[in-house]
C-alpha cells in the first residue's frame, strides 16, 4: 500500500473528447440555442450606443446645424426600445437553455461517475483513496457545472461584443479605431502575463490550504493524544508557522490579481484620452459629429470589458480543466475485475465447497514480493475453517479472493467446483457472505441497516439473525430498538456492538459461505462464545471461514490453517497442529501458555 | 438503508454542507471582528482614503466630458477649440490617474489587511482547539468543527477582500452620481430617480425567489454529497452486499431533484443579470430620449437657456453616462448584503466556539508535580457523562508506586472511563482522585498529564516522518532513544521494512499501516515517554499474539518502576496484574490477583474461562 499506483491510464485526446459529446449530446439543442439566444444581447449592446449617436447627431444636430427633429428623436428611442425587448428575450432565453444545458450535463456526469465508481473493483477504490473519490464526485462536479454554465453563457457574447464593438467602430470612423487595434494586443498581453505569473502562485496557496486544513483534522482527530502528551504548545506553533506561510502565499497571489483591475482601468482611460484627442481634432475639423465621438468611446468601454470576461474565462477554464482531468481520471479507469467472460453466469452457490489450487496472489503487479504464494486448501460443505497467523501473514488477502474481490495471480480458486471468474459476480458474492476487518454501518435505523443482507426479511427473520449475533440483547435494549437511528458510519455503538451488528447483517443474507475476517476482535470472549455456538446450530450447513487473532475463536474449527509470511504452514484440527506444528504452539502457547501454569 | 425524503435524509447525512443562516447579533459580531483587524487599522483608514479618492476620480473623469464635448460641439474658433480640449484632456488624464493609483493601493492594502486578519482569527481559533475540553469534541461532530476552520473562515476573508470597501464605493458613486444628475439637469435626474426605485424592486422581487430556491438548492446538494461521502467511504461493503444497482438507483432520486431544484435556482439567479442589464437599457433609453428633445428644444430656444431644464449636449452625454452606471452599484449593493450576512454569520459560529469554555479556565495557582512516586488512589468515585445517567459507582481503587493494575469487564463496563478521569479529560462526580497524596483537581492540568503516558484505544498519527511520529512522546529523544523505543515495543522490525525506515512519511493518519502496526507505534511512542503513571488502554487489541508476547517482554521493562493501568480484553495480556478489578455496569465487583479471582470462581472465572469452554 505504500506506493500508490497512478490511477487513470492514458486515453488518446480524441476518445475524451468522444466521451464528454456523450454526455453533451441528449442536450445538444441546449448547447447551442443557450450561446446562440445570447447574441441578442451582444446586438443590443452593439447597436444602442450607436442609435444614441444617431439620435445626438442627427436628432439635435451638431455644430450649429438645425437636427431633424422631435420626430427622429423619438422614433429613434423606439427603435432603442425594441432592440431592448428582443435583448431581454434573447438573454433570459440565453439563461435557461444554456443553464439547463449546464445543470443536465453535470447532474448526468455526477451519475456516471457515480455509477463508475459502483463498478469499481476493490483494486481500483484502493488506487484512488476513498477521500479523492469523494472530491471528484462532490467538489469537482459542481465546479465544472458553474464553469459550463458560465462558458455557454459567455462563450458567444464575450467575443461578439469585442468583434461587434470592433465592426461599429470601425464603421463609424476607421481612423479613431485604429486605436482599439493597438489597445487590444497590448492589454491581452498584459492579462495574459498577469495570469502566467498568478497561477503558479495559486496553486502554491491551494496547498498551503490544505495542508493546514489536514493538520487542523489532525489535531481534532488526535485531540487526546495531544491533551495526554500536554503538545498544546508545539502544536500552535507549528500552526502559526503554517498560517503565516499560507498568509504569504495567499498575498504573493492575490496582490497580481489585483493588478488585473488597475492595469484594465488604465488601458481604458489612456484609449479614451487618445480617442478624445484624436477624434475631437477631426470633430473640429468637422469630419464627424459629437454623437458618435461619444458612441466610439462607449464602444472603447464594452471592448474592454468583454476583454476582462475572456480573462476572467481563462482563469475559470484553467481549474475547469483540473476538474475534468480528474473526473476522466475515474471515468477513463479500466475496470479490472468483470464477469464478461464468465462462463456460467447464472450459475448460483449451492453448496458452498471452496477449493484453492495453487493460487499465487499480489496486489501490485509491479512487486516482486507475493502476498500469498501456492495456496491450496479444500473446504467441504457445512465446515468451520479458522485461519491463524501472525499480521500480515496473508490470512485478509486469501479469504478476499473467495467472493473475487481480488483476482489470483496465479492457480485458481474453485466454489462448488467451478472458478470463481465463472461466475456472474453478484450470484457469487449472493452466496459468499463476508464480514470485513474495517467494517462500516450506515445512517439510517437498525432495521434498515440489516436489510442490507436481505431486503425482503421479515421482522422475525432480522430478530433471530441478530439473536444469533448476540446483537439482539442490546439492541432490544435501545428505547426506539431496531427502529434507533444510526450516526453515519454507526458513531452511536460502541466498537463491540457494531461488529455484532455487521455479523448480523452478514447472516441475513443466509449465505452457503460465510467469512469472518477477524470480526469479534472488539467483543469480549464470553459473547464470542456465544455467537460460535448460534453458528453451529443456525449455520449448520454454511460454510464458515474465520479469521481470529485468538485460538479460541477456532479451536473447534474442522480444519485449521496456519499462515505465515504468505504460505499456508500448517493445516489440520487444533489437536494434530498442537502437536506437529511449531508456529501453532507458539501461538497457542503464546495465548495459554500462563493459564497452563496456574490450572 | 438511509431514508429517501430527502430534507429529512439530507439533513442527517450532510451536515457539514448545511446552508448557512443569518447571524444573531450582527452588531456584536462586527465589533469582534473589528478587534481581530487590530494593529492593521491605519491601514484600513488608508484604504478607505484610496476608496474616496478613486470614487471621486471617477465620477469627476466622467463629468469631464461635458466641457470636453461641449467644448467640440458649439461654435467658434478651432484653434481655440483645440487648445480647450487639450487643457480638458490634461486634467481628465490627471484624474484618472489619480483615481487607477488609489485603486491599486486600495486592494492592495485591504489584502495584506484581510490575509492579517484571517490569519489571526485562525491562529485564535486554533490556539483555541487545543485548550477545548475533551467533552466538547465527544460531543461536536468533528467535520462540524472543520467548517467553521474552512467555510467559516473563507466567508469572513471573501468579506474582508472586497465586500466591505465595494460596498462603501459603491454607495459613495451612488449618492456622488445622483448628485451630479441633479446639478447637471434636474428633470432628467427626477426621471432617473422613478425609475431608480422601480428597478430595485424587480431585482429584489427575483432575489426572494431565488432565495427560496437557493436554500433548496443547499438542501438537496446536502442530501446528494452526504450520500456520496458515505456511500464511497464504506464502497467495499457495498460490493460485498451486491448494493451497487441499488445505492446507485437511490442516488440516482437524490441526483435527479438535486438536477431540477439546480436548473430553477440557477436560472433565477440567472436571469438577474439580464433583467437588470434591460432595466438599465430602458433607463438609459428613456433618459438619452427626454434627454435628446430637451437638448433640441433648449437649442430652438424653446427652453430659456437659464432654463432649470435647459441641457446641453456634454450634458446629455454625462448624464446618459452616470444613469448607465447608476444601476450598477445598486445591484453590487444588493449582492453584497448576501455575502456579508453569510460572513456575519459565520463569525458569529467562529466566536461561539472561541467562547466555549476551556478546560484549563481555573489552573492558575496549582501545584506542579515534580518527582512523583506514583501513588495513585480512586477514592468512592461515582461519576456520569451525562447528569442522572451514572456511569461508574463508587470506585475505589490503590495503586501503588510501580504496581500493574489491570481493569477487565465487557463494552460499557467503564473501563475507559475511569482513564479519562485520571487524565482529567472529565472531572469526577463525587469522591476524589489523588496521586502522591495530591487532589488531582489541585493539579495543573499540563503537569498532571505530563506525568501520565497513554496508549489510547483508537490510534491516530501524525502527517510527518515514522520518527517525527514516535518523538512526539518525548520532544527532546534524540535518534537513537526513539529507535530503542522502537524496538521496546516491536515497532522496529516493520518500520526498519518501509522504503525509507524511519524517514518514511506517514500521510492520512498512517493509512498506509495495518492497525496492529499503529497500535506498535502508538506503544514506542509512550515508552520513549519518562512518565511515572502509564495507562494501556486495549493498547494491543489488533497485534497478533505472538507478536504481542514479543512486546510483552518489552513491555515489562517499560512498566518497570511505572504505576500502570492496563485494560485489555485478552486475558493473558493482565494475568500477571498486582490487582485485576472486574468491572461490570460501573461498579467493581471483584478483586484480586489473578489465582484469586480464579480460586473464587465468579464473573472473572467465567470470563477467563470462556476462552477455555470449548476445550
Amino acid at each position: 500500500m505504500l506506493c500508490r499506483v497512478k490511477p487513470g491510464r492514458a486515453v488518446k485526446g480524441s476518445d475524451r473528447v468522444k466521451k464528454y459529446l456523450g454526455f453533451i449530446k441528449p442536450y445538444i439543442l441546449y448547447f447551442i440555442l443557450g450561446p446562440l439566444l445570447m447574441l441578442t444581447e451582444v446586438a443590443g449592446e452593439i447597436v444602442l450606443p450607436r442609435l444614441m449617436g444617431e439620435m445626438v447627431d442627427n436628432g439635435i444636430g451638431t455644430g450649429g446645424a438645425q437636427g431633424l427633429g422631435a420626430g427622429y428623436i423619438a422614433g429613434h428611442a423606439l427603435m432603442m426600445f425594441g432592440f431592448i425587448i428582443i435583448m431581454i428575450t434573447g438573454g433570459i432565453g440565453g439563461h435557461y437553455f444554456s443553464i439547463k444545458a449546464a445543470v443536465n450535463f453535470s447532474s448526468d456526469l455526477r451519475k456516471a461517475v457515480f455509477d463508475k465508481v459502483q463498478t469499481f473493483s476493490f483494486k481500483n477504490i484502493d488506487d484512488f483513496s476513498t477521500g479523492s473519490l469523494v472530491t471528484r464526485l462532490t467538489n469537482d462536479i459542481t465546479q465544472i457545472m458553474n464553469i459550463t454554465r458560465m462558458a455557454l453563457i459567455m462563450a458567444v457574447r464575450a467575443p461578439g461584443m469585442l468583434i461587434g464593438g470592433v465592426i461599429m467602430a470601425c464603421s463609424i470612423n476607421p481612423r479613431l479605431a485604429m486605436i482599439l487595434l493597438v489597445m487590444i494586443p497590448l492589454l491581452g498581453i498584459a492579462i495574459f502575463g498577469l495570469l502566467r505569473t498568478s497561477l503558479p502562485r495559486f496553486t502554491l496557496m491551494q496547498e498551503k490550504l490544505d495542508g493546514l486544513n489536514a493538520r487542523t483534522q489532525e489535531n481534532i482527530t488526535n485531540v487526546r493524544v495531544i491533551k495526554s502528551f500536554v503538545r498544546d504548545k508545539l502544536e500552535i506553533k507549528r500552526f502559526n508557522e503554517a498560517s503565516c506561510e499560507l498568509r504569504d502565499a495567499t498575498f504573493s497571489a492575490m496582490k497580481i490579481v489585483v493588478c488585473t483591475m488597475p492595469v484594465m482601468t488604465l488601458a481604458m482611460n489612456i484609449a479614451t484620452l487618445v480617442t478624445l484627442w484624436r477624434g475631437g481634432n477631426i470633430v473640429i475639423a468637422g469630419d464627424m459629429g459629437v454623437g458618435s465621438l461619444s458612441a466610439i468611446i462607449q464602444y472603447i468601454t464594452q471592448i474592454l470589458g468583454s476583454l476582462m470576461m475572456v480573462s476572467m474565462m481563462i482563469i475559470s477554464s484553467s481549474r475547469a480543466v483540473a476538474s475534468l482531468k480528474r473526473i476522466s481520471e475515474v471515468l477513463d479507469t479500466e475496470v479490472d475485475l468483470t464477469d464478461e467472460n464468465a462462463k456460467y453466469k447464472d450459475r448460483h452457490v449451492t453448496e458452498g465447497r471452496i477449493e484453492f489450487r495453487n493460487v499465487y496472489f499480489k496486489y501490485y503487479e509491479n512487486r516482486d514480493d507475493y502476498v500469498l504464494s501456492d495456496i491450496s486448501f479444500t473446504a467441504e460443505p457445512g465446515q468451520v475453517i479458522g485461519i491463524v497467523g501472525v499480521t500480515g501473514s496473508g490470512k485478509s488477502s486469501l479469504v478476499q479472493l473467495i467472493p473475487r474481490l481480488y483476482d489470483v495471480l496465479k492457480g485458481e480458486v474453485l466454489v462448488d467446483g467451478i472458478n470463481v471468474k465463472d461466475y456472474g459476480i453478484k450470484n457469487l458474492r449472493e452466496g459468499v457472505s463476508m464480514v470485513l476487518q474495517k467494517n462500516v454501518l450506515f445512517s439510517g435505523t437498525i432495521e434498515e441497516n440489516l436489510r442490507w443482507g436481505d431486503e425482503n426479511a421479515s421482522m422475525e427473520e432480522i430478530r433471530s439473525a441478530a439473536e444469533a449475533a448476540q446483537a439482539d440483547g442490546f439492541v432490544s435494549s435501545f428505547i426506539n430498538g431496531y427502529e434507533m437511528e444510526l450516526g453515519q458510519g454507526g458513531v452511536n455503538v460502541s466498537g463491540g456492538q457494531k461488529q455484532r451488528l455487521c455479523i448480523a447483517r452478514a447472516l441475513l443474507k443466509k449465505p452457503r459461505i460465510l467469512i469472518l475476517d477477524d470480526s469479534t476482535s472488539a467483543v469480549d470472549t464470553a459473547t464470542e462464545a456465544r455467537i460460535r455456538s448460534a453458528f453451529r446450530t443456525a449455520l449448520k450447513d454454511t460454510t464458515k471461514i474465520i479469521i481470529a487473532q485468538r485460538i479460541s475463536s477456532v479451536i473447534d474449527a474442522d480444519k485449521i490453517l496456519v499462515m505465515n509470511d504468505g504460505r499456508i504452514v500448517g493445516e489440520g484440527t487444533h489437536s494434530e497442529l498442537i502437536k506437529s506444528n511449531k508456529e501453532y504452539q507458539e501461538i497457542y502457547y503464546s495465548q495459554a501458555d500462563k493459564e497452563k501454569e496456574v490450572s | 438503508m438511509p431514508p429517501m425524503n430527502p430534507g429529512q435524509g439530507g439533513m442527517n447525512r450532510g451536515g457539514r454542507f448545511a446552508e448557512k443562516v443569518k447571524p444573531k447579533d450582527m452588531k456584536r459580531a462586527i465589533k469582534r471582528l473589528l478587534s481581530y483587524v487590530g494593529e492593521d487599522k491605519a491601514k484600513v483608514f488608508l484604504a478607505i482614503a484610496c476608496v474616496l479618492i478613486s470614487a471621486g476620480a471617477n465620477l469627476a473623469g466622467t463629468y469631464m466630458l461635458r466641457p470636453i464635448i461641449n467644448n467640440l460641439g458649439e461654435d467658434g474658433d478651432a484653434a481655440q477649440k483645440i487648445r480647450g480640449l487639450l487643457i480638458g484632456l490634461l486634467v481628465m488624464a490627471l484624474i484618472y490617474a489619480t483615481g487607477v493609483a488609489a485603486t491599486f493601493i486600495q486592494s492592495r492594502t485591504m489584502i495584506r489587511v484581510s490575509q492579517n486578519t484571517l490569519k489571526r482569527i485562525r491562529d485564535d481559533l486554533f490556539a483555541k482547539l487545543q485548550r477545548l475540553t475533551v467533552r466538547y469534541y465527544d460531543t461536536n461532530s468533528a467535520g462540524d468543527i472543520m467548517s467553521r476552520f474552512t467555510n467559516d473562515v473563507d466567508n469572513i476573508g471573501q468579506m474582508f477582500d472586497s465586500t466591505v470597501l465595494q460596498m462603501f464605493s459603491g454607495s459613495l458613486t451612488l449618492i456622488g452620481s445622483l448628485t451630479l444628475m441633479f446639478i447637471t439637469n434636474v428633470p432628467l435626474a427626477l426621471v432617473t430617480l422613478v425609475l431608480t426605485p422601480l428597478m430595485a424592486k424587480v431585482g429584489a422581487t427575483i432575489a426572494q425567489h431565488t432565495r427560496k430556491y437557493f436554500r433548496l438548492q443547499q438542501e438537496n446538494l446536502g442530501a446528494v454529497n452526504g450520500y456520496i461521502e458515505e456511500t464511497i467511504t464504506g464502497q467495499k461493503v457495498v460490493k460485498v452486499f451486491n448494493h451497487e444497482e441499488k445505492v446507485s438507483s437511490e442516488f440516482g432520486v437524490l441526483n435527479k431533484n438535486l438536477r431540477d431544484v439546480q436548473a430553477r435556482a440557477n436560472f433565477l439567479g440567472g436571469i438577474m443579470g439580464p433583467c437588470m442589464n434591460a432595466m438599465s437599457q430602458v433607463s438609459y433609453t428613456i433618459t438619452a430620449f427626454i434627454g435628446a428633445m430637451l437638448v433640441f428644444f433648449t437649442r430652438l430656444g424653446t427652453i430659456g437657456v437659464a432654463g432649470f431644464a435647459a441641457l446641453d449636449v456634454g450634458g446629455l452625454t454625462v448624464f446618459v453616462n452616470y444613469s448607465k452606471q447608476f444601476s450598477r452599484p445598486i445591484n453590487e449593493i444588493a449582492n453584497q448584503v448576501n455575502v456579508i450576512m453569510s460572513a456575519l454569520a459565520g463569525a458569529e459560529r467562529v466566536f461561539s466556539v472561541m467562547d466555549e469554555e476551556p478546560e484549563d479556565i481555573n489552573d492558575t495557582n496549582k501545584v506542579r508535580l515534580e518527582n512523583i512516586k506514583g501513588d495513585v488512589v480512586l477514592d468512592n468515585v461515582t461519576f456520569g457523562y451525562v447528569s442522572g445517567k451514572t456511569i461508574l459507582k463508587n470506585i475505589s481503587i490503590h495503586a501503588k508506586p510501580g504496581q500493574k493494575i489491570a481493569l477487565v469487564g465487557s463494552t460499557g463496563a467503564g473501563k475507559t472511563t475511569i482513564t479519562n478521569l485520571l487524565t482529567r479529560f472529565y472531572d469526577v462526580g463525587e469522591g476524589k482522585i489523588t496521586i502522591d497524596g495530591i487532589d488531582i483537581r489541585d493539579i495543573e492540568r499540563s503537569s498532571l498529564r505530563e506525568n501520565i503516558a497513554m496508549v489510547l484505544q483508537d490510534t491516530h498519527l501524525f502527517t510527518g516522518t515514522v520518527m517525527e511520529n514516535i518523538r512526539y512522546g518525548r520532544l527532546d529523544a534524540d535518534d537513537n532513544e526513539v529507535r530503542s523505543a522502537a524496538i521496546t515495543s516491536s515497532a522496529h522490525m516493520f518500520i526498519k521494512n518501509m522504503p525509507d525506515g524511519y524517514d518514511t512519511m506517514l500521510t492520512g493518519d498512517g493509512a498506509n499501516l495495518s492497525q496492529g502496526q499503529r497500535q506498535l507505534l502508538n506503544i514506542a511512542r509512550a515508552a520513549l515517554s519518562k512518565a511515572p503513571i502509564l495507562i494501556l488502554d486495549e493498547a494491543t487489541s489488533s497485534v497478533d499474539t505472538r507478536t504481542e508476547q514479543h512486546i510483552n517482554r518489552g513491555m515489562d521493562a517499560l512498566m518497570e518502576n511505572r504505576t500502570t493501568f492496563v485494560i485489555a480484553h485478552r486475558l493473558s495480556t493482565i494475568r500477571n496484574a498486582d490487582a485485576i478489578m472486574v468491572l461490570e455496569n460501573g461498579e467493581i465487583i471483584e478483586r484480586g490477583t489473578h489465582e484469586e479471582l480464579l480460586a473464587m470462581k465468579g464473573r472473572y472465572f467465567e470470563l477467563y474461562t470462556g476462552i477455555k469452554e470449548l476445550d
